[in-house]
């Protein structure tokens, strides 16, 4: 643990500092989508999610196969793919909107209307 | 044995009606009921002809070095489980199924003519014709069965169309009631034939009546030394077979249906519970008659006491009776147990056979005039709107057509000749005669009481005192004189056929001599009875009531049919339903339905508790799969 904080002097960042930060960006997402009420919220709790799985899938092809290029394709394309699903995210939010004059998820407890 | 002629089109025989049951069944009211009355007509003439040229061809042809032949000229195998339990459909025609094939269609064109009249205007005239053709059908199926299989379904058949048309008059809480007597209690005696055909052709790895009756040892050698209770198996199966023929046939103690099935169109009384389908039980007897007289006698000569009893008991029944067509209907059931009596006391073969032979005469003769009886009587209530023969007397100047025809059936049940119930009773009597004088006594006395009911009915409805009418009695219209005249023609001649010629036991031909003893007597008792039955009912007369004084016990219980129903009631209600059902009922109740309710109620509980878990909250449900989430990697790391 202490080796973490150790390798701040020598100038290279350790690997685990990365995993650290995403660990601490999923965890908040994961607090906001739990706890936030509005939907936009919960959206931006999922981008912290999907964000924190975009470092680590830098960080491990960085670190453990500096040669391959395969994991930042990867969070590239989870870029774009998280870039859809809050277009499509925010198209249901607005709709939401238009029927039930707000965007608390507590309302959305029921199939139909 | 079975010779394919090409006689393909007896297939037709079958299908017509069927195909006019379907169209009709189908479009029920869509059509003017006259349409459907044609049609029905229609196709029934078409059957008849074809029975006809049948038979014809049948008697000219298939009797090959002096013996009928039996020719299969239609045969499918339907259902095939194993190698020997088979159900095939087929068409067989012998001396006495072609018999029956021309006594059906002729009474059911009959029948349909007349109704043509008789119930205009009724409501479900289309509905009527349908059943009559499925009716039809069903019977034609049941004579021709090449199987004892097929024979019980189409039983089952006739069972459910005689059902129906009993049941015609739905709203009437009678007709109903008498419907589903009918049916329940034949279903009971169909449930003793069941089992009878499971047991013989479990034994004998076969249903089909030519291997039956082909008189091979071999197909009864699985039955050798197996026996139950101190008689043969045979014996179990012939007699379980019996049982389900004597509910159709109305022997005691199961006739009880059959008076209440006068409920039905005075048509369809004529047609079922007097000329065809009663007649199945005899025609059951008669086509396994060679495995009852060689296999079972002791059945066979039960089945004559059984036919004995019947005859005396229903006729002593009519002799009350003020219903008309109650009186005929007891009079069916005494002459019904003439036939079984006849093929009861018969042997194999010849003289011998003469019993057999006898019994299919009779079923014929008794057929033709037992339905103008019936549609008389139909002609009679239409005038006078009442079966009660309180209602009647003095019809004769109103109706002389109706009248005549009546008189002529009534002289051919009454056994006087030269008309044709005279040839074909007396055959039978000889034959008991010969069995056994005690039972020929007996069976000319009961000859003696039909004579004399039938005589006192006759006088009741023409003659006698002239009962006030609201509207001046009227002859029936043509299309219902047109049915009585045929069959009065038929009555009167039908005695003349060499009927042994055709239908015997063993197919040879045998030559009908009178025996002029028995003969001579049974005519004198007939005029007897009708004597005193003159004397007594012509003109009012104290005599009736004096006889009901002095034998009050007699008439009193002979007016209550002897208390077979309030026995009936007494079983079914106060022993079978108390001991019973009610504890079966109990028991569905308490345990079986309080097991399932069990089941329901519990889960009904669990899923009210589990309900609140579906809150629709989509962050508890997230919060939930992260729970399980971490729970889960705990137990991976740390186990």
């Amino acid at each position: 643990m202490f080796d973490v904080f150790s390798n701040f002097t020598t100038g290279i960042i350790p690997m685990e500092a990365y995993i650290i930060v995403s660990l601490i960006m999923f965890f908040a997402g994961v607090y906001g989508f739990l706890s936030r009420k509005s939907l936009l919220m919960i959206l931006i709790s999922i981008e912290l999610i999907l964000n924190a799985a975009d470092i680590n899938f830098v960080v491990f092809n960085r670190y453990l196969y500096p040669e391959q290029m395969e994991g930042f394709f990867f969070a590239l394309f989870t870029i774009a793919i998280s870039a859809c699903e809050t277009a499509v995210a925010i198209a249901i939010v607005i709709n939401i909107y238009r029927n039930l004059n707000n965007v608390d998820v507590d309302s959305l407890n029921e199939l139909k209307e | 044995m079975n010779i394919l002629y090409k006689m393909e089109y007896t297939l037709l025989i079958l299908i017509l009606p069927l195909l006019s049951f379907t169209v009709l069944g189908l479009v029920d009211s869509k059509w003017k009921p006259q349409v459907a009355g044609t049609i029905g007509t229609a196709v029934l003439t078409t059957v008849a002809i074809l029975s006809y040229y049948t038979a014809w061809v049948y008697f000219t042809t298939a009797n090959i070095s002096g013996e009928y032949q039996k020719i299969i000229t239609f045969q499918t195998e339907w259902m095939r489980f194993t190698e020997y339990l088979h159900i095939d459909l087929g068409i067989l025609l012998d001396p006495i199924s072609v018999l029956l094939l021309v006594v059906i269609s002729t009474i059911s064109l009959m029948v349909h003519i007349y109704s043509l009249s008789y119930m205009h205007g009724e409501k479900g005239f289309e509905r009527y014709y349908a059943f009559l053709s499925l009716f039809t059908f069903a019977m034609l199926g049941l004579v021709v069965a090449t199987n004892i299989f097929q024979m019980y379904i189409f039983w089952e058949l006739v069972g459910v169309s005689s059902y129906l048309l009993i049941g015609f008059y739905y709203t009437k809480p009678e007709a109903v009631a008498a419907s589903k007597k009918a049916f329940i209690v034949t279903r009971f005696a169909d449930l003793g034939f069941l089992i009878g055909i499971l047991i013989l052709s479990f034994y004998t790895k076969t249903f089909d009546f030519g291997v039956l009756t082909s008189g091979q040892e071999s197909v009864f050698a699985g039955t050798a030394g197996v026996s139950f209770m101190g008689f043969s198996i045979m014996s179990w199966a012939m007699a379980l077979i019996f049982i389900g023929g004597a509910g159709k046939s109305a022997m005691f103690p199961l006739h009880i249906w059959l008076p209440d099935a006068m409920e039905g169109p005075t048509p369809v009384s004529a047609l079922i519970h007097a000329a065809t389908m009663v007649v199945a039980g005899v025609y059951l007897v008669a086509r396994l008659f060679p495995v009852y007289y060689f296999y079972a006698p002791e059945v066979l000569h039960g089945i004559a006491y059984i036919g004995a009893f019947t005859a005396l008991f229903a006729a002593t029944i009519a002799c009350v009776q003020t219903d008309i067509k109650r009186v005929l209907a007891f009079s069916t059931i005494s002459q019904i147990a003439f036939m079984m009596v006849g093929l009861g006391v018969s042997g194999m073969g010849g003289h011998h056979g003469l019993g057999y032979m006898a019994a299919m005469f009779h079923l014929f003769t008794h057929a033709m005039f037992k339905a103008l009886l019936f549609l008389g009587a139909g002609s009679v209530i239409h005038a006078v709107h009442s079966n009660e023969m309180s209602k009647m007397g003095g019809l004769r100047k109103y109706m002389p057509v109706t009248h005549i025809t009546f008189l002529i059936a009534c002289l051919a049940i009454a056994g006087i000749p030269p008309f044709s119930g005279f040839f074909s009773k007396d055959e039978i009597l000889s034959a008991a005669f010969e069995f056994s004088p005690y039972l020929g006594a007996t069976m000319s006395f009961i000859a003696g009481l039909t004579a004399f009911y039938m005589f006192r009915l006759y006088y009741g409805i023409f003659w006698g005192t002239e009962h006030k009418h609201h509207h001046t009695p009227h002859e029936s219209p043509f299309a219902m004189k047109l049915p009585l005249l045929f069959l009065a023609l038929v009555t009167v001649f039908a005695g003349f056929i060499p009927f042994g010629e055709f239908v015997t036991n063993d197919g040879a031909i045998y030559h009908i001599h009178l025996n002029w003893t028995v003969a001579g007597t049974s005519v004198a008792i007939a005029i007897i009875s009708i004597l005193f039955a003159t004397f007594m009912y012509r003109k009012e007369s104290k005599m009736p009531e004096k006889l009901a004084i002095a034998f009050s016990g007699l008439h009193k219980s002979a007016s209550n049919r002897f208390y077979v129903d309030e026995v009936y009631q007494f079983i079914t209600k106060k022993v079978i339903f108390n001991n019973i059902s009610t504890p079966i009922a109990w028991f569905d109740r308490h345990v079986i339905d309080a097991t399932m309710d069990g089941f329901a109620s519990v889960t009904q509980w669990t899923s009210a508790r589990l309900k609140g878990l579906q809150s629709g909250d989509v962050q508890d449900y997230a919060y939930t799969i992260l729970l399980g989430a971490l729970i889960i990697a705990g137990l991976v790391i740390f186990l």
